[in-house]
This record gives C-alpha cells, structure tokens and sequence, in this order.
C-alpha cells in the first residue's frame, strides 16, 4: 500500500475523517434545536453570498462592524452596528436609522441614507489590500537585494508567477511596450487571485464576488484602454476602413456598443463565476441543515471538499482570464500599423 | 383561464428550474466537446499534452461561466417569492 505511506496522503485521509464527522456532528446538533422552526434554505445561502453590516463568523461569535451613513437630514453619523440588535437578535430602530434587509433607512421617512459603512465585504478589501502590499513590498525589497543573484525567499515563490503574466499575458497581446500596462496588469492579476482565495476561507467574505468590487476593476480597464487608444482604434470604431460607406453608420452603433460590452462582460464572468461557486458550496453544506443525517454529513463533506478544490482552480483561472482580456482589449487599442 | 394560470408564481419557478436545467446541459456540451477535442489532441501528439491541458481549463472556465450566466438568472427568478 505505497499509495498511503506518504505523509500527504496520509494527511489528507484524516483532514478528510476530522471534517466529516465535524460536518455531520453539527448537522445532528441543529436537530435539537429548531425541531420548531423550518429552516429557510435559500435565504441562508443569499445572506450568506451578499455583504453585511456586521462580519458573522460563527455561531455567538459576531464582530460587529462600524456603521458610517451620510443624509442631508441628519448629517454624518457613525455608531457600531450592534445597536441595530437588541439581546433577542432582533432588528430595532436606533437613533432615527431602521436596518432593512441590510440596507440602511431614515426611520420615520423610509428615505435611504448615503451608506459608507465598513461592511463585512470592505473588510476583507483591506485585508486584501494589506496582504498584497505585505507581499510584494518584501517581494520587491528581494529583488532589490538580490540584483544579479538569484531569488530567495518568498521573491523565489511569486518570481515564475510575475513572469508567467509578463509572457504568457502581458508580451504576446500587447506587443511593443508592454512595460507601460504591466504593472496595472499585475497588480489586476493578484489582487483577483487573492481576492479569489481569500473569499473560500471559512468565514471570509465574497469579496471579488460583489458586483460592484468587479465593477470597479472593469471600470479601470475600460478607462486605461480607452485613454491609451491611438488613432487607429478610434478610426476603427467610428469610421471603420474597409467597408462600403452605406454600412458604415451602422457598424459604428455596433462599434460603440462594443466598447461598453467587453468591460460588462468582464465584470458580470468574474463575479458570476465567484458568487455561483459559492451559492453551490453553500447549498450543498446547507443539505446536511436540511436532512440532518449522519451519512448526509460525510456525503456532503467529500462533495464539498472535491469542489473546493474546484474552486480554488476557478480562482486561479479567473484571474487569469480577467487579466488576460484587459492585455488583449489594451493590446488591441494600442495596436500598430494595421494593413488595410 | 389560461392567463389566470400564466400569472401563478410558481410557474415561473417551474420555468426557473427547467431553464437552469437547461443551462446544466449546454455546459456539458460545450465542455465535453472540449474535453474530446483535447483528448485527441493529446492522443495525436502526447509532447503538446501540457499546453493542451491549458488550454482546455481556461476555455472550460469560460464555458462554464456562460452556464453560470443561466444559473444566476433561474436563481434570482425563484428566490422572487414575495
């Protein structure tokens, strides 16, 4: 049996027993108490997916975030939200502000207010943030040490990474000066993947799955190609050479669609491919809230634990495909000398 | 009558669930052709295998999110009960 003696596999045997029988174990545990009350599958999963005023990491186990909101009625207010939750974790009104499915309202107006909280999702930004600048400050304080040398250290781990995105991404589709759009393709490419990876920790908060965070990066992209266009790229969207003259006020709606899709689609693949990963891992954890089975517990965990494995694949190739669809549209503006 | 019975919440949820059906099947086309196309490639010339098996994740990936596109929309239709 070689196939067992190695310590990995050995490992990985009982990382999968322990977290089978925790999986199940807590199914059986929620048995006694809501023999009463029917659980709402899916609105578990959706509170679970979208952000939240407070980060909830485990059962009785709250960090309750700040709330910063904004009106012309009542001006700049900023409390914790733990006072929106009396002791029974009900929602009650708090200083003229009601919480309505996370959403912030002026209480007797019902008018929305400008909400500028540190949600759970803005945590996890800066906890990006703060990874990616911890990582490659050393890494670049390495390579400046290390003039000439080779890598060492955590430069060695992320150094083939940084040249696979100059080769494979940055060089073929954006040609000739490339080095202009490197940097903001790199600095695209990590914080994605981290992103990515950080949002399948247990209690992490979807971060790059939240529309507005892929919004925002797609935005970039859509401003750098667009502000790095050169002639040729406009002349092709309004007055497209090559065509007969009838077609060409047509082909110039078409065109100028065109340069609104391709930042939309970016935007909705990163943030499909995130939010739908995680509504199937949670569904499937939530099967075992459902049968509440011991066997429906060590089932669900190998499904789980298989499409995490997934997941962190579809983490990593997200990003790659993210980044490599901003080098080919800037690649694309920026292209040379077409032959016509 | 018939109109009454189009106006009946749940089936929009039947409809939900026979499209994200749908979307399932059209994933596995896609991808399975995929799949087989690199199998082949494979089989034909085994050096190119990595480069194949590249290739082939990153246009699952892309399949699969347009799937995904399908999925989010049956999932925002059934979770519209009011």
């Amino acid at each position: 049996m070689t196939a067992f003696s190695n310590s990995f596999s050995r490992f990985f045997v009982v990382l999968l027993l322990v977290s089978g029988m925790a999986f199940s174990a807590s199914g059986q545990g929620q048995h006694e108490q809501e023999s009463g009350e029917k659980l709402n599958v899916s609105e578990l999963i959706i509170h679970h997916v979208l952000d939240d005023h407070s980060w909830h990491f485990a059962d009785g186990f709250v960090l309750p975030l700040p709330i910063i909101v904004y009106s012309a009625e009542k001006g700049l207010d900023v409390f914790s939200s733990a006072n929106f939750y009396d002791e029974n974790h009900e929602v009650v009104p708090y200083k003229g502000y009601k919480l309505d499915h996370n959403h912030i309202f002026l209480a007797d107006s019902d008018k929305p207010v400008l909400d500028l909280s540190i949600t759970k999702n803005v945590m996890m930004l800066f906890i990006n943030a703060t990874l990616l600048l911890i990582v490659f400050v050393s890494v670049a304080k390495s390579y400046r040490r290390n003039k000439g040398k080779a890598p060492s250290g955590l430069q060695s781990f992320f150094e083939p990474v940084i040249i696979f995105v100059r080769d494979e991404i940055a060089k073929p589709n954006i040609g000739h000066g490339y080095e202009k759009f490197f940097p903001y393709l790199l600095t695209l490419f990590f914080f994605i993947l981290f992103g990515n990876l950080l949002g399948l920790l247990p209690g992490a908060g979807n971060l790059t799955g939240n529309i507005a965070v892929t919004m925002v990066l797609a935005i970039f992209t859509f401003i750098i190609t667009n502000v790095s266009g050169n002639k040729n790229y406009w002349a092709h969207i309004f007055w497209t050479p090559g065509l007969p003259l009838v077609l060409r006020p047509i082909i110039f709606l078409v065109e100028v669609i065109g340069v609104f899709t391709k930042p939309i689609s970016l935007m909705v693949r990163l943030f499909v491919a995130i939010t739908a990963g995680h509504i199937v891992l949670l569904s499937l954890i939530a099967l075992i809230f459902v049968f509440q089975r011991y066997w429906v517990g060590l089932g669900s965990t190998l499904i789980v634990l298989f499409i995490s494995l997934i997941e962190i694949l579809v983490a990593a190739i997200q990003a790659y495909v993210f980044t490599l669809f901003s080098a080919l549209y800037i690649g694309m503006a920026t292209a040379k000398h077409e032959h016509h | 009558m018939l109109f009454a019975l189009l106006l009946d919440i749940s089936y929009a949820v039947m409809g939900a669930g026979i499209g994200a059906g749908l979307a399932a099947i059209g994933a596995g086309i896609g991808i399975g052709r995929i799949g087989g196309s690199a199998m082949e490639g494979m089989a034909r010339q085994p050096e190119a295998s990595g480069k194949i098996q590249g290739a082939m994740l990153i246009i699952a990936a892309l399949i699969e999110v347009a799937a995904l596109f399908a999925l989010v929309i049956c999932l925002l239709i059934s979770f519209r009960q009011a």
